[in-house]
């Protein structure tokens, strides 16, 4: 529940902690133990990010580990958080939805987080709250490329899929095909199949041959070959088939999925003709590895960098500081690499902010798995043959329904360039989750070489009169 | 990109600079002067001031005078260019209803609104008890309004490119001007880009807020400076407002002069559902960090016109910078101290609605033709002349 | 206990739910564990979509389920465009099919 006004109002927090995941919670913690004042503030009504989500207490889960990996290290956070909590030097608020970070009208050196408060972000404003720093840990969402039949209801993300089995005890479908890139689907498909789906098949775009190219990054982290070998373990238990260089390229049904055509991929992930191969399925979990979440980040003018990926990830130093003095980072907003990377660098940010080292080991730590994670993201970063996927009638734009046809006729025909001017000439984008699922396609299809990012002066929707009032 | 300096890329009658709304118009009308055109833009189509803007193409702002002949006169050419482009321009007749809170206000807009019919503007005046008639959504206790029914608006990015497209003019985009090529006795050959020069004996600056930059590359000074405005967009909804409705002090705050930040309730649905919210003017630079403050005074704003929205949300927020220049009139025409260049800029808020008179002019300039109208008041060159200094 | 229940998430994770409560869909009753966001009491009822989009009609439920993708968008007791992924189920919770923007009565 959120913390009532007068515990924030007035004061001061040395630290302001946006995201209760594995950065934003290690951050929290490591700080409020440092002797700093924290207000961790959260979207969610429990701590842990998507990555350690859980069902709600009324759901009684005996064993949620059996949904999670390291579950114990965040559960050993999550007793340090509600210790610092019990001493008053952590305000936890939850369900706390930050629509932006600004400087500190009184004093331009502390800064103003504004929020709007219940699960859907719309039981009213958060008082405005001020800290002297501010730690971003928004994480990330999962990147999507269209196809067709990807808006048919049965087709969820795989991260989506995860997060409602971790949280809600609920699964899309009985026969679930699980598709996309990225190691997640490995671990989204081995939880599936243990909770009770069918998974026929889980179809990598990516070559896990690559693996093997790239050695040295991958034997330096003994723990995720461990991680790695466990899922895989998991699928054969269950009788998954794993293809790689693969992708689902059309999904059948009229009003929800009845099965999906499978088909083999090029190097550069041109479908193969002639390879389609159509497997019966009441859902498919798709995704494309993880997109940092960058806002509030880029409207404070925090620098960014490509990623090889595609993507942008957050500049930061090696304390953690992004290119704004008194706003720092950690966790998959400065460049997904997973939870365990997480823990580090909020423990990391927190010790430089308190100024309290040692802080050398854990930033070698911290590089190591960076290397890992540009070693694997190259593994499965998208190659530019998906586009190949679409017809000109395929959505590309979810919320405001626009087609593969449309953008590539704003792009031949009126001098479209980049993403933005395809959002203002076709509304791809535009809708309301404001180009974060179409916003790697319409980047790709618009042929721009050098992308910036999304500019989302707001982080999320808010209601009029909350603005108003706030 | 390979550096090409000097490499000739194409040679035609006038090289207009800059892709949004007004370039888009002087190449359509340059274009149908019988002139060939190139277009260039460091960026895309629209990437500057037009796709930040609603698209408006209002009569009803403007006190008599230049810019008012200037509006009357695109009006009429808006209504032809929306016969002659598609429907995707979205162009609607939905006119303006402009309201007062009091009965001085409401007096005030009265008086603004005779002086506008002497210059040619329809409009009919709204007591009180006929408001919600014309816009049900309003809020109750509003003195009155004056509804103006030539007020239109259009997408504007869509009709800036199928404009350029209906121009037929070459079009280099991402090529960024880097020179103003000038021959023997200074005349102006073209521009430099880094695909290559692009040639002609006549160079227009449509570069909006950044007309400064390029009139500097030919040696002159156009005192454009930004003039900040956020707008914010609802999430879609049914038509809740059918025309552009404003609050009276709107019209007092687009002809201030000062730096500060002014704000009134500019709200206007669009056919794709959501609701704008605007509008608010303060001269910061292209400061581009969100000003909790401005967006707060235009949800209250907006809010208090249209109750009604006080439950929906706010998907976006974004800014936008005004190309003001200190008489809020436009430069437009020929530059004497620079034979060849012509300016076409310095619009502030009202780019879209005057593009199409900026491009008569232009072409009328380029072909040595009668101008539509009296264009002294636009000379680009009438600020030194203001202040030798 | 049989060891050879069968496999479900409530299975895995050894869940004694508190007792359900009914909600609805379009009228049609349906059962909620306290604690589940709507879109999973949906799911829980095989039920995948509650939404119609604004341009062609088509149905939509839940997809990102983690509230950034906004697809999931249910009319609740009256109230349109709330995330389903987010909002937890309450005892009587009436969802209807949110036809477009959801707004229908707002137009004039």
């Amino acid at each position: 529940m959120p913390v009532s006004p007068s515990d924030t109002r007035g004061t001061v927090h040395d630290l302001a902690v946006i995201g209760a995941g594995p950065a934003g919670l290690a951050a929290a913690v490591t700080a409020a133990e440092l002797g700093l004042t924290v207000a961790l503030l959260d979207a969610a009504p429990r701590p842990g990010g998507q990555f350690y989500r859980q069902p709600a207490p009324g759901l009684g889960a005996a064993r949620p580990r059996a949904l999670h990996h390291s579950w114990g290290a965040f559960t050993r956070r999550a007793a340090r958080l509600a210790a610092q909590r019990a001493a008053g030097r952590v305000h936890h608020l939850a369900e706390h939805h930050v629509w932006a970070v600004t400087r500190a009208t009184a004093d331009p050196e502390h800064w103003t987080v504004h929020a709007v408060t219940g699960p859907d972000g719309a039981h009213g404003p958060a008082p405005e709250l001020t800290a002297r720093h501010v730690l971003l840990a928004t994480g990330a969402y999962e990147r999507q490329l269209p196809f067709p039949g990807w808006t048919l209801p049965g087709v969820v993300g795989a991260a989506g899929a995860q997060a409602m089995l971790k949280a809600g005890l609920v699964l899309p479908g009985r026969r679930i095909v699980v598709a996309g890139s990225g190691p997640l689907l490995l671990a989204v498909a081995g939880s599936l199949a243990a909770a009770g789906a069918r998974v026929p098949v889980v179809a990598e775009a990516g070559d896990y041959g690559a693996y093997a190219r790239s050695p040295r990054a991958l034997a330096a982290q003994p723990r995720k070959l461990v991680e790695a070998a466990g899922h895989a373990a998991t699928l054969a238990r269950h009788g998954v088939r794993l293809r790689s260089r693969s992708a689902v390229t059309a999904v059948h049904g009229t009003d929800r999925v009845e099965a999906v055509t499978l088909t083999r991929l090029d190097h550069d992930w041109r479908p193969l003709p002639g390879t389609g191969v159509r497997i019966p399925c009441d859902a498919l979990a798709v995704g494309h590895g993880l997109v940092p979440q960058l806002e509030p980040a880029t409207g404070l003018g925090c620098a960014t960098r490509r990623t090889p990926d595609g993507g942008h990830a957050l500049v930061v130093d090696g304390r953690q500081r992004t290119t704004v003095g008194g706003i720092w980072a950690a966790g998959e907003t400065c460049g997904v690499a997973g939870a365990e990377l997480a823990f580090i660098e909020g423990e990391l940010a927190a010790r430089s902010i308190a100024g309290r080292g040692p802080v050398g080991a854990l930033r070698r730590r911290r590089d190591r798995l960076r290397r890992f994670a540009l070693a694997m993201a190259a593994v499965h970063a998208p190659r530019p043959g998906w586009s190949d996927w679409l017809r000109t009638d395929t959505e590309v734009c979810r919320c405001e329904e626009v087609t593969a046809g449309r953008i590539q006729d704003a792009v031949t025909g009126l001098g479209a360039r980049d993403g933005r001017t395809v959002k203002l000439l076709t509304r791809a984008g535009m809708g309301w989750c404001q180009g974060r699922m179409c916003g790697t396609a319409v980047t790709h299809l618009a042929g721009d070489p050098a992308p910036a990012p999304t500019r989302r002066p707001l982080a999320c929707p808010i209601v009029l009169d909350h603005l108003a009032d706030g | 990109m390979p550096t090409r300096n000097g490499h000739h890329l194409d040679t035609s009658d006038v090289v207009i600079v800059g892709a949004g709304a007004v370039g888009a118009a002087c190449a359509y009308y340059a274009a149908r002067s019988g002139l060939s055109v190139t277009v260039v833009d460091r960026g895309a189509v629209a990437g500057g001031t037009t796709g930040a803007g609603e698209g408006n193409l209002l009569v009803s702002d403007k006190e008599p005078g230049p810019e008012l002949d200037l509006a009357l006169l695109s009006a009429r050419l808006w209504r032809e260019l929306a016969a002659a482009l598609p429907p995707e321009i979205e162009y609607e007749t939905k006119g303006g209803l402009v309201v007062a809170g009091d009965e001085p206000g409401l007096a005030a807009l009265r008086t603004l609104s005779e002086a506008q019919t002497a210059a040619g503007v329809a409009s009919t005046c709204l007591p009180a008890d006929r408001l919600r008639d014309a816009e049900p959504h309003l809020a109750p206790g509003l003195a009155g309004g004056v509804l103006y029914p030539q007020d239109a608006q259009v997408q504007p990015a869509l009709a800036a490119a199928y404009l350029l497209r209906a121009s037929g003019a070459r079009l280099h985009l991402g090529a960024e001007v880097t020179a103003v090529l000038r021959g023997p006795g200074g005349a102006v050959r073209g521009v430099r880009t880094p695909r290559g020069d692009l040639l002609a004996p006549a160079v227009v600056n449509a570069t909006g807020t950044w007309a400064g930059e390029l009139a500097a590359l030919a040696g002159v000074t156009v005192p454009v400076l930004p003039r900040r405005g956020f707008v914010l967009v609802t999430e879609p909804l049914p038509r809740v407002v059918r025309r552009k409705v404003y609050a009276a002090d709107y019209v007092a705050d687009v002809a201030s002069d000062s730096a500060a930040l002014q704000t009134s309730a500019v709200v206007e649905g669009t056919p794709a559902g959501p609701v704008l919210i605007g509008a608010s003017r303060e001269r910061v630079g292209f400061d581009r960090t969100l000003s909790v403050e401005v967006i707060r005074r235009l949800a209250a704003r907006a809010a208090a016109l249209f109750p009604v929205l006080a439950g929906v949300r706010v998907m976006r927020a974004y800014q936008g910078f005004r190309p003001y220049l200190p008489d809020h009139l436009p430069a437009i025409g020929p530059d004497p101290r620079a034979p060849g260049l012509l300016h076409a800029c310095g619009h502030e808020g009202a780019g879209i609605g005057l593009a199409p008179a900026t491009g008569q002019l232009i072409a009328a300039a380029l072909t040595a033709t009668p101008a539509p109208l009296d264009a002294a008041p636009f000379r680009p060159d009438r600020f030194v002349e203001r202040s030798p200094a | 206990m049989s060891r050879r229940r069968r496999r479900t998430p409530a299975a895995l994770v050894r869940a004694r739910p508190e007792p359900a409560f009914e909600i609805s869909l379009d009228g049609r009753p349906l059962p909620a564990l306290p604690g589940q966001s709507l879109a999973a009491a949906l799911w829980a009822a095989g039920v995948l979509s509650w939404r119609r989009t604004r341009g062609s009609g088509r149905p939509r439920g839940a997809f990102c389920g983690i509230g950034s993708c906004y697809d999931c968008l249910a009319t609740v007791n009256g109230t349109p465009n709330q995330r389903a992924c987010l909002i937890p189920a309450r005892p009587g919770d009436a969802v209807t099919t949110q036809e477009g923007h959801g707004h229908a009565g707002l137009a004039v």
